[in-house]
């Protein structure tokens, strides 16, 4: 019999039965879909955080004040904010002399209320200095960043996040006016403009200030980040290895800080979301063996309902691997329009997805899309075999009998 | 043709045992017509469905055209179903969702013929079955008589030289009973040989031959020229 007959065959049995293969092909479609659909969701979510990450540069290191890698005391010590020696802006400063280092921005924060003409709020203050800007790729809506030079200076002025800016001037000029935060004054000379969330901070709704008006702001000499950004990507090693060696020397020889880099935290949340995806993939996985199963009870019904005609294939001298052959065909034949319908559906699903909430970069991975088929096709012929042979194996006197 | 020697067929029916063939001895040469007769459950659908090879015998030896084919295999048994035996049943066995071309094409498209001389030679026995104008329509668009012609056209697509035709006419009236006779005995007398089991006497009567089976033993074996009409 050729391939064609067979196919031909086997694609009649199915419109002969068009409820049932309906159904099945929706049971088949919908687990596919949902496997899709799924894994096109955390992979997006997987985007969408690493797209964040990268946006604050790969070529960035974080220097966080405390030994996380010391057994107990440093990880407690981070969490409580206690350390053994605190980051001071000198710190900052001497982490410039790296050879390996492009530049940096030492950073504080803390909350003051900001007032203008009685209108108050609480916000949150960022201490830093000019460099804060290219290192994070921020941009400016008006005026102009912290000014450049020695980051020690206290100089009283402050740059607002649009946020801030609406909710204290509304329509007003908010440039040149004089804001009140905590008990100091501050002349405001720009605005940030509004590029939606970086990671950590939301730009929108913080104050700047220079970092040495912000540790007086909040009586304090210590820093909570200092941010490095090495030459280049490549260079990165040296410029941990740099960071590590000043600040330890600094400190009387002791590593009390803790160094990571932009890539580290970014694979660990890679790795994160990665089996996240797995593990959601795997819920909806169920539902695809759901489908193969009821597969296998399909064409169980569809070979008893058929005895009578599979005892004339066989009183016309059919071959029983052949009779197995015509049910793994239909068999295969469903998995495979199943397969289709559901990939169609996974993407009209992931695309809809995509058009209510177009930050999320949908769309199912790969690897999602052969496993789908694949276990959709495999295990639907793998459970076809019993009921296939059930068929071939059948009485031809008996099954001729049955009506 | 088919020379049957010391046939016994027993099934067990829950724990007792039902001799449905006892013994039969048979010997039918090339080209003849035979009726098998007798009441229901003398064996005489069994000793068809054993010489179709669709059942085993329990013992004895089935010869046909000289060859003992008692012990091949299943998929050799299935060859010589596929070459050499035609059956037409009582209820023709029409696949329902196929047309009645394609209905009498299945043994071709079985044995992997190409599908333009498929339906040549469908729509050739078509023509010689007198139902042309129907080789599009479904089993269910079509009388009984029509049916049991497709099904007979099934049969010999294949040109096989052993027909077995349970109960023809059975679920036919009369008239297209007697045009579906008249179509298997002139096959009959192209040379096919015809084994025809019914209930019907006066079909009985028509045969060359006549078997009587009373309890799975063949009781009477008579030559007639009662079929010449």
């Amino acid at each position: 019999m050729k391939n064609v007959d067979v196919t031909r065959f086997a694609f009649t049995a199915l419109a002969g039965a068009r409820k049932r293969t309906f159904l099945m092909l929706l049971a088949m479609a919908t687990g596919i879909a949902s496997v899709l659909i799924l894994t096109s969701l955390g992979e997006a979510a997987r985007r969408y955080v690493i797209g964040e990450f990268a946006s604050l540069g790969t070529n960035l290191i974080i220097v966080i004040p405390g030994r996380s890698e010391t057994a107990g005391g440093g990880v407690v010590h981070m969490l409580v904010g206690e350390t053994p020696r605190d980051l001071t802006l000198s710190d900052a400063m001497a982490l410039q002399r790296g050879s390996a280092i492009q530049r940096i921005a030492p950073v504080n924060v803390g909350s003051a209320s900001v007032s203008w003409q009685g209108l108050e709020r609480e916000v949150p203050i960022l201490g830093s200095s000019a460099e804060m800007l290219t290192v994070r790729h921020w941009e400016m809506a008006q005026g102009q960043f912290l000014p450049t030079g020695d980051i020690d200076r206290a100089n009283p002025v402050c740059v607002l996040g649009g946020k801030v800016k609406t909710e204290l001037f509304g329509n007003n000029s908010a440039l040149g006016e004089w804001v009140r935060i905590g008990d100091r004054r501050f002349r405001v000379i720009g605005i940030m403009a509004s590029e939606g969330h970086t990671i950590g901070v939301n730009v929108e709704d913080v104050v700047i200030i220079p970092v040495a008006s912000a540790q007086q702001l909040f009586n304090t000499s210590s820093l909570f980040r200092i941010l490095v950004e090495a030459k280049s990507r490549e260079i990165v090693p040296q410029a941990i290895e740099q960071t590590t060696r000043i600040i330890r020397d600094r400190h009387q020889g002791e590593e009390d800080v803790t160094v990571i880099t932009q890539d580290a935290v970014l694979a660990t949340f890679d790795k994160i979301l990665q089996t996240l995806t797995l593990s959601v993939a795997g819920i909806a996985a169920i539902s695809l063996i759901v489908a193969v199963i009821l597969i296998m009870n399909v064409m169980l019904i569809s070979v008893s309902q058929r005895t009578s005609e599979i005892g004339l294939l066989k009183a016309l001298g059919t071959p029983n691997r052949q009779i197995v052959f015509l049910f793994l065909a239909e068999a295969g034949l469903l998995s495979t329009a199943g397969a289709v319908l559901g990939v169609i559906m996974g993407e009209i699903g992931s695309q809809l997805i995509g058009y209510f909430y177009p930050v999320l970069p949908v769309g199912a991975p790969w690897w999602a899309f052969v496993a789908a088929i694949g276990v959709a096709l495999i295990t639907g012929l793998l459970f076809s075999i019993l009921p296939a042979r059930r068929a071939a194996q059948l009485d031809p006197v008996e099954a001729l009998a049955h009506r | 043709m088919i020379t049957l020697e010391n046939i016994q067929r027993i099934f067990p029916v829950g724990d007792q045992q039902v001799h449905a063939l006892r013994d039969i001895n048979l010997h039918i040469k090339p080209g003849e017509y035979v009726s098998i007769m007798g009441p229901s459950g003398s064996g005489k659908s069994t000793l068809l469905n054993l010489l179709g090879l669709l059942d085993h015998a329990n013992s004895g030896t089935y010869r046909l055209a000289g060859d003992d084919i008692t012990s091949l295999s299943d998929e050799q048994h299935a060859q010589l179903r596929r070459e050499r035996i035609g059956f037409v049943f009582q209820f023709f066995h029409l696949i329902p969702r196929l047309t009645a071309a394609q209905n009498i094409e299945l043994p071709l498209t079985l044995s992997g013929v190409p599908p333009e001389q498929r339906h040549k030679r469908a729509r050739d026995a078509l023509t010689a079955m007198g139902i042309a104008d129907r080789a599009d329509h479904r089993p269910d668009q079509l009388s009984g008589g029509q049916r049991q012609r497709v099904a007979i056209a099934r049969a010999t697509i294949m040109n096989p030289d052993l027909i077995l035709a349970d109960e023809p006419t059975g679920n036919l009236d009369r008239a297209s009973g007697k045009e579906v006779v008249e179509i298997l005995e002139a096959l009959n007398k192209k040379g096919k040989t015809l084994l025809i089991v019914t209930h019907d006497p006066e079909l009985g009567a028509r045969s060359k031959r006549l078997l009587h089976m009373v309890d799975g033993k063949i009781v009477s074996d008579e030559q007639q020229n009662a079929g010449e009409s």
